[in-house]
Parts: structure tokens; sequence; C-alpha cells
């Protein structure tokens, strides 16, 4: 056994060790360093816990320890570079599970006797911390579910759901007077669990609003909501490393969320309440464009693209539904050694999580150092000879700067049409997320390759490979 | 409906108004396709490769006319030809009625259902059967290439152990489609080029060339007329413009000259006089010569060499480019085909509502339809500035959200430190800090790497192990076994947050 002292510096240490971690983020070289920072803090309290506070059960305790693990890095070994905003959201869930358990846990042990303020104060504290950790317990097993494409990925919009909402917090709020009067006086189960019940269903209901599009938001929520349980459950603790690592976390998620707002230039709360456009105004501007579209097929692109000096490739959800970063980077590859400067350009929300793109070419081997973001690149589309859109579309969408009334008015887009040519790989004419027409397609300009993202860049590929 | 393709009688005349892989989209458009037997031959199409399509090869000239529903031509049928139309068929090649009234005439007499490739309008839509355009790119090309024929030296600079070749100095005058396949193909073959546009608005496409756009000293005065093409200008423009070219004209090796003003004679850009003060083994190519040329000297269909100067008069430019301007041409009528049938059926619906339909057509059923009412401009005259659209409709932020909220919050810490005790205030002291710290950090995250940070971010709000650790040794089994649970879950977790960041990080490579 260890001091409690000892304890407490341990817990120090492993403090500054997640914010270096967070730190080693900063930039490609020193994230690696960054995650063992990570682990080393984790590894830290985890012993200084072990060592100091635990005094039985250990082979209960160990053989969760072990259990757990390998589930964890089985399914981090397993899981697919497109799968992962799934991944990580029902991982989020687990935190919010743990910290529902350790919540009622905590409120079942008796062992602990505290009066007047400061047992209302605990008791407030369990209550807020259950209720975070059971919100975000729903809602990611419901983001899991649309992600993976087990629950449809339209919002589900019940009538009049604003008022369902604040009737469940009002109920949420008498609830919990209830518990503190009630657990002053040796009781307060009942309450507990009612409230966990209406935070469950609250957590689904508000995922269930949501659509696809916005899960980048969702999920940064999420993360953000997994952070302040722990750092909920830190307080009923008496716990500072908790209580730190909690509000990291719980910071973490809120600025991610706060940057993919930003990108769709929509108001946090309008995307948690949920549905597109129902504010009014999305119907104004979705009607029909005239014009045509020109079609182009593989052949053609691949002239285009040797021909060309300076090509930009914007990726969006399509290309990771049609798993064709393999076939991009290749392309990319073939591009490169012809001494065609290829980079990309990402959108802050393309893809279902923040940095999903930049996830999915790493893994296709493609160089970090020619992916950048959309602010850093933005201003080159003059220059570009010509851009690739593949699968992304209201993130490519002019109306968003030309057309005041448009739904996605003042969201931020890249300027592929001021390239030289524009491709747009898309399986169709529909429209994207947003439901708004893309003048895009009916550009000068613009050339329309349809057909499933990886075929057509598989075609392509075998047509620059025969252009010798 | 079966489509004929006559060969053309025109002397000299190698094109031929459909190539083998266009025949088959025509076929697919549900059309029979009969070629006229060796019609494609000067333009290397040999007629096994229109058989190999799915053509009939026809050997009568007489037949292909008498037999088809659909003639398609490169250039306006002669005088013997359009006595063998009759009101079932459609014409659709060249026929520029401006210039040729008496064959209008004709053609509306003969009930013929005629469709002018030189009068479709000139909107976005009909971009892809713009035939002038076709024609004028290969033009611009192959007047390059004539000059590089008769011009004594090397087009690009060069260093060589024999000594320096300074780089040939072209100039193009009119920066049109045929103007800008000039400046193209004079750049890639090395020379220097220098443009002259009286349209101010083509300066940009110039320069994205790489060429020099060569500006008057003149007050400004639009040179853009209707439909994208060039006007009359006023005549103190025409005497800076003159001068401008005689200052040229002693500095440049070859001048190509392209420029053209819709029903009017070519404009006389270079004087007797300039060509004189040309040196010895210049090279002029004037691509109006059809129209009386740009170049008082050009003689039509001839090279003519003056003062040492080698003019070159070819109207017949886009011929001696016969496989390319096919292949061009042909994509060009068989867009126009698609237009003309809608269903795909092989017959053809002539909608005079469609603006391109009703644009080309120059007589059908006995009645002359040209010229067709002003079409409606889409692309070509720049409208007015209009301001642009701001990108971002900022609404000001109001400064009163912020403050009242500033104020709410500063009250409700004041209450919180009014009733909680001291040990509270203490960890709230840490939160806040922590958030901070948080706020700080993350801020600085490349936003390449917010996956990572999320699962890194999962990983270690999985630290509320801790609280179940701290009650795993509870006697109390229930509280003990749903210890026990939660830290297995948090340790999943743990292992698979920090496992699969480290799994991400290692992909990312320079």
């Amino acid at each position: 056994m260890i001091s409690s002292g000892i304890v407490t510096v341990s817990y120090i240490v492993a403090m500054v060790l997640f914010i270096l971690a967070l730190g080693g983020l900063s930039n490609q070289e020193k994230a690696s360093r960054g995650n063992w920072y990570g682990i080393a803090g984790m590894a830290i309290a985890l012993l200084a816990t072990l060592l100091g506070v635990v005094t039985g059960h250990y082979v209960i305790l160990f053989v969760a320890l072990l259990v757990g693990g390998s589930v964890g890095i089985m399914l981090a070994r397993r899981v697919q570079m497109t799968q992962m905003p799934e991944l990580v959201a029902i991982l989020h869930s687990l935190v919010g599970l743990a910290a529902v358990l350790v919540g009622f846990a905590n409120f079942m042990d008796s062992s602990m006797h505290l009066v007047g303020v400061e047992q209302t104060i605990h008791d407030i504290e369990t209550y807020i911390g259950i209720l975070i950790g059971a919100v975000t317990l729903s809602g990611s097993v419901i983001a899991f579910g649309k992600l993976s494409g087990r629950i449809g990925g339209k919002p589900l919009l019940v009538p009049g759901r604003h008022w369902f909402n604040l009737a469940l917090l009002i109920a949420v709020i008498w609830f919990g007077r209830d518990f503190v009067l009630q657990s002053a006086a040796g009781g307060g189960m009942t309450p507990l669990m009612l409230m966990t019940a209406i935070a469950l269903l609250y957590g689904m209901h508000m995922v269930m609003a949501i659509g696809g599009a916005d899960m980048p938001v969702v999920i940064s929520m999420l993360n953000s909501y997994s952070g302040w349980a722990a750092a909920a459950t830190g307080f009923m603790l008496d716990n500072d490393l908790l209580i730190v690592t909690g509000a990291l976390v719980g910071s973490s998620g809120a600025i991610l969320s706060y940057i993919m707002c930003r990108a769709m230039n929509r108001k946090f709360i309008a995307v948690i309440a949920g549905g597109f456009g129902t504010g009014g105004g999305a119907a104004a501007a979705s009607g029909d464009i005239d014009g045509e579209v020109a079609a182009i097929d593989s052949e053609e692109t691949a002239a285009l693209l040797t021909n060309a000096k300076e090509v930009m490739i914007v990726p969006g959800y399509g290309m990771a539904v049609a798993q064709a970063q393999h076939a991009v980077f290749e392309i990319t590859r073939v591009l490169r050694d012809r001494k065609i400067n290829v980079r990309f350009g990402i959108h802050p929300v393309a893809g279902r999580m923040p940095g999903h793109m930049n996830v999915l070419l790493a893994e296709a081997r493609v160089p970090y150092d020619i992916v950048y973001e959309m602010d850093e690149i933005n201003d080159d589309f003059p220059n570009i000879d010509v851009s690739v859109v593949i699968g992304a579309n209201d993130i490519v969408n002019p109306s968003a700067q030309d057309v005041p009334d448009s739904p996605i008015a003042g969201m931020p887009v890249l300027e592929v049409w001021k390239a030289a040519t524009t491709i747009v790989l898309k399986r169709s004419m529909a429209t994207g997320y947003a439901g708004v027409q893309n003048p895009l397609f009916f550009k000068e300009n613009t050339r329309m390759l349809f057909g499933d993202a990886k075929d057509s860049l598989d075609a392509v590929l075998r047509a620059l490979a025969s252009r010798k | 409906m079966r489509i004929g393709v006559p060969r053309e009688t025109h002397a000299g005349e190698k094109r031929i108004a459909t190539t083998p892989d266009v025949a088959t989209q025509l076929i697919k458009l549900g059309f029979s396709v009969a070629i006229e037997e060796n019609a494609g031959a000067a333009a290397s199409y040999s007629n096994e490769a229109y058989e190999a399509a799915g053509c009939d090869i026809v050997a009568s000239h007489s037949d292909v006319w008498a037999e088809s529903d659909v003639i398609l031509k490169v250039r306006a049928p002669d005088a013997s030809e359009v006595k063998r139309l009759n009101e079932n068929q459609t014409l659709i090649c060249f026929l520029w009625p401006g210039q040729n009234p008496d064959l209008l005439k004709q053609l509306t007499a003969s009930g013929v259902t005629a469709l002018a490739m030189d009068s479709v309008p000139r909107i976005s839509r009909a971009q892809k059967l713009d035939a002038l355009s076709s024609m004028a790119n290969i033009a611009g090309y192959r007047a390059v290439v004539e000059a590089a024929q008769h011009f004594g030296r090397f087009f690009t600079g060069q260093i060589t152990a024999a000594g320096k070749i300074p780089p040939a100095k072209v100039m193009v005058i009119g920066a049109g489609v045929a103007g800008l396949a000039a400046i193209g193909a004079a750049k890639s073959m090395g020379a220097i080029v220098r443009a002259f546009d009286t349209r101010p608005e083509v300066k940009e496409q110039v320069e994205s060339m790489d060429a020099e756009f060569l500006e008057l000293d003149f007050e400004d005065e639009d040179g853009a007329g209707a439909g994208g093409y060039a006007k009359v200008m006023s005549k103190a423009f025409i005497e800076a413009e003159m001068a401008l070219f005689a200052e040229q004209a002693r500095d440049v090796d070859i001048i190509i000259t392209t420029a053209l003003i819709p029903g009017k004679p070519a404009p006389k850009l270079i004087t007797a006089d300039m060509v004189r003060s040309m040196k010895n083994g210049s090279v002029i190519v004037d691509l109006a010569a059809e129209q009386g040329g740009n170049c008082e000297l050009t003689e039509p269909d001839q090279v003519v060499h003056r003062h040492g100067v080698s003019i070159i008069g070819y109207t017949d430019l886009p011929s001696r480019l016969a496989a390319q301007s096919s292949q061009l041409y042909a994509t060009n009528l068989r867009n126009l085909l698609a237009e003309l049938t809608p269903g795909k059926d092989g017959e053809i619906v002539l909608d005079m509502e469609d603006e391109i339909i009703r644009g080309a057509t120059i007589c059908t059923g006995g009645e002359t339809t040209w010229p067709p009412p002003a079409p409606k401009l889409s692309a070509a005259p720049p409208a007015p500035k209009s301001e642009p659209a701001p990108a971002v409709i900022a609404s000001k932020p109001s400064l009163a959200g912020p403050i009242i909220a500033a104020c709410a919050g500063g009250l409700a810490l004041l209450g919180l430190g009014a009733v909680a005790p001291p040990s509270f205030m203490a960890h709230f002291t840490v939160f806040v800090l922590a958030c901070f710290v948080g706020y700080m950090v993350i801020w600085n995250v490349k936003s390449a790497l917010h996956t990572p940070l999320m699962s890194v971010t999962n990983a270690i709000s999985s630290i509320i192990i801790i609280g179940a650790l701290l009650q795993i040794s509870s006697e109390n089994m229930l509280i003990m076994w749903l210890a026990a649970f939660t830290v297995m879950i948090a340790s999943v977790n743990i292992a698979g947050g920090f496992a699969v960041t480290r799994r991400m990080l290692d992909m990312f490579r320079k």
C-alpha cells in the first residue's frame, strides 16, 4: 500500500501527461508521442489507484481488466477506417454507461455520511453525473445505429418535439427535487431510476432527430458529454483527476462541435434541436435549376487529368461509402509520377466525423503534406486545372455564396468551380443532405462522371495506365 | 430514319460529315447510316471502318441523295445537289444563309428542311454542337503549323554549342477561338506570343495561356458586340490600333490574323507598308482570307511572297487537318441530332420552340425561317457589375446577449460561492482551470487530426474507471459487481481507444 499523498502526486502526473497527450496532436510528427503520453498517464493513474486505494477483490478486478482490455484491443484491430465513426460512437456509449453505473454504485454505498448542504451538493452531483451519463449512453447507441446503417439516417421528427423535450427537462428537474428531499431521509432510489429512464429517452430522441450529415456535430457533442459525465463523477467522488480529465475531454468535444457548426454556418442549438431547415426557408430555394449537365466518361477524365498541371481532389462522404480511397491514392500516385501536382482539399464537415477524410486518406497512404484544409487552399482554385469532386455535394455548392435565401447560405464551401474544369463523381443527380439543388453540376466547365465512385475511379486508373 | 453521308464535291474538301465512331452513336440514336463509297478516304476513314461500325456503303452518289431521309454534309450542296432535295428530307451542313441568299431561296423552293450548322445560336447549352468553334480551333492550330512550314527558323529559343537561337516572336490578332488555339499551339512550340483583341475581357484568357496581351493607350471602348463577336470600332480607336500593329510588325516574325466581324468584310489591319517593314523571312497567316483578308496583300487560297514575307491565305485550314476536323464536326452533328431525336428512336422532331433548333433551321416546308428571332443571349455581354453578394450574411452580433450571459453566469457563480462548502469550491476551481487548459490546448490541434483527437479523448475519458476502482473493494456484493462490470467496460474503452489512435497515427505519413 502506498500513502494517499503518493496517490495524489501520481494523479497530478497523470493530469499533466493527459494535457501533453492532447497538446501532442497539434501536428502529425508529435502526435504519436502524444498518444504514448496518454497511455503513460492512464497507466500511472491505474497503478496508483490499484496500489493506494483498492483493498480487495483483486481477482475479479484483474479478470475484468483483462477481458475488457482484450475486447478493446480486438475492436481496435478489426475496425475498418471507414467504420471509425461507429467505433467512436459505441466507445462513447461505454463511457456513458460507466458513468451511470458508478453513479448508482456510489449512491448505494452507505459508507459516506454527509449532512446539510454537503449532502445536498453531493446528491446533486450524483444526479447530474447519472443524467449526463445516461444521455451519452442512449445518444451514442442511436448514433452508432445510424452510422452503421442499422437505423435509417433520416431525421425522425416527432411532431411537437420541442415541447416534448421541454416536458422531459421539467420532469428531470422535478424528480431532481424529489431525489434530494428523499435522499436526505435515506431513500431516493425511485426518482433516480425514473430520471435515468427519462435521460435515456431524451438521448435517443435527440439523436434520432438529427440527420446523417450533421453527425460530425453529434459525435463531437457526445464526445463532449462523455467528458462532462466523467467530470461530474469526479465531483461526486471528490476526485480531481476525474474532474480535470473530464473537463479536458468535455472542452475538447465542445470545441470540435463548435468548429463543425461553424463549418456548416449553423447554430449549435439548431443542429441539436434537429431537422435540417425546418425553421423555414428550406423550400424557398430548393427549386430546380434549368440547364444541362455534361457527362464525361473515364477515358476523357483520364485525358483531362494527364493534361493538367494542377489537380485538386475534394473527397466527401461518397468516397467513404464507396471505399474509394485506395483508388484515389493510386490515381494520385500515377499523376504525381507524371509531375502533376495533385493535392487534396478537405472541408471540415466532409464525412461523418471530424477529420474523417484525413484518416481515410492516411489509411490509403496519401501523404499528409498534400492534404490541405479548406482555409489553406480555397484561394488556390483559380490556379487549378482540374478539380475532382468525389462524392461530395453540399460542401462544394456555389449557392452557399450566391443565393442568400438558400438553406445553406453562408456555409463556407470549397470553390471548386473556379478551377478550369471540375469533374464531379456522383451516383445520380440526387440532391445532397441539405436537399438543395447544386448549380455546380450545371456550370459550363463542370463534367459529371456518373457511377459508383470506386468503379469510376478504377476505370479512370485503367485509362490512365493505358495512356503512357 | 436513314441518314446519308455523301462524298464532298467541293474541290479540295477532304472532310466528311461523320466518322465510324460517331456513326455507331448515330445508330444508337435509332438511325441507319449510309455512307457513299470512299467518302471518308481523304480523311483517312476507310470503307471497311464504316462497315465495321454498322454503316451501309453505297456506291452511287445519286443513290445516297435519293434514298436518305437525313443528309449530313460539311459544305453547302452545289447546284446539282440542291436539285436532288425534296420536301421529305432534312439537310444539315454549313449553309451560310446570310452570304448565300440564292442558295437559301433554292432550298426553300425545294421544300427541304435545312439546318445550318453555322446558325446554331451561341448559347451555353449549344456549345457542344458549335461547329464554328470546333473548326476555328482547328484553323488556329493549323495556322501555326502552316506558319512553321514557311518560317525558316525554330519557334523555340535554344542555346547550343553552335550558338544561341532566339525564340520566334508571334503576334496573334483576334483572340477568339481560333486566336486562342493559335496562341496555345505557338506557345507550346516555344515561341514568344503576343495577342491583341478589341474586347478587353479576353485579356484574362490570353494571359491564362501565358501570352502577353497587347493593350492600347486608349480611353476604354469595349469592342464586344452581340453573340460574343467583335464589332466595328471608332476611327480614333482604329488609328491607335494601327499604330500598335505598325510598331509590332517591325519586331515580330510571325503574324496570325483572325479578325472577323460577322456579316462584314474583314477589316484591313496589316497594310502593305507594315509588310514592307517586317523582317525578311517573316510569315503572315491570314485566317480571314475568305472574307477579303486582314492583310492588304493576302490572296485567298494562295501563298504569296511579298517584300520577303510569306503571306498565307488558305481558306481551307480545317480541311487540311481532315481527320481531326471530321471527328469534331461529326460529334457536333451527332449532338444536334441528339437534340432533334428526343425519343432516341431515329425519328426527327423539329421542335421550333427549342432555341437551338429554331436558330439552326433556315427553311422548312417551303418557308424561309431565317434569320431567327434574336436569341436570348446567355453568355456574351458582360452584365453590369452588380455588387457581389456578401459571402457570409453577417449580422453584427449585438453585445447585449454576451453581456447578459456574462452577468447571469457571474451571479450564478456568486450564488454558488455563497452556499457551497469550501471543499466543493476547491474542486470547482480545478474544474474551471481544467476547462480553460483544455480550451487552450484543443485549438492547437490540427483539423487533420480531429478523428485521432476524438479517439484519444475517448480513451482518457475512461479515467472514470478510477471511480469503479474506488468502489470495487466494497463489502456490498451488488456494488462490487456493478464496479467490476464498470471496470470491464471502461477498460474496453481504454485499450480500444489508445490502440485505435495508435493505428491511425501510424498511418499518417509524409
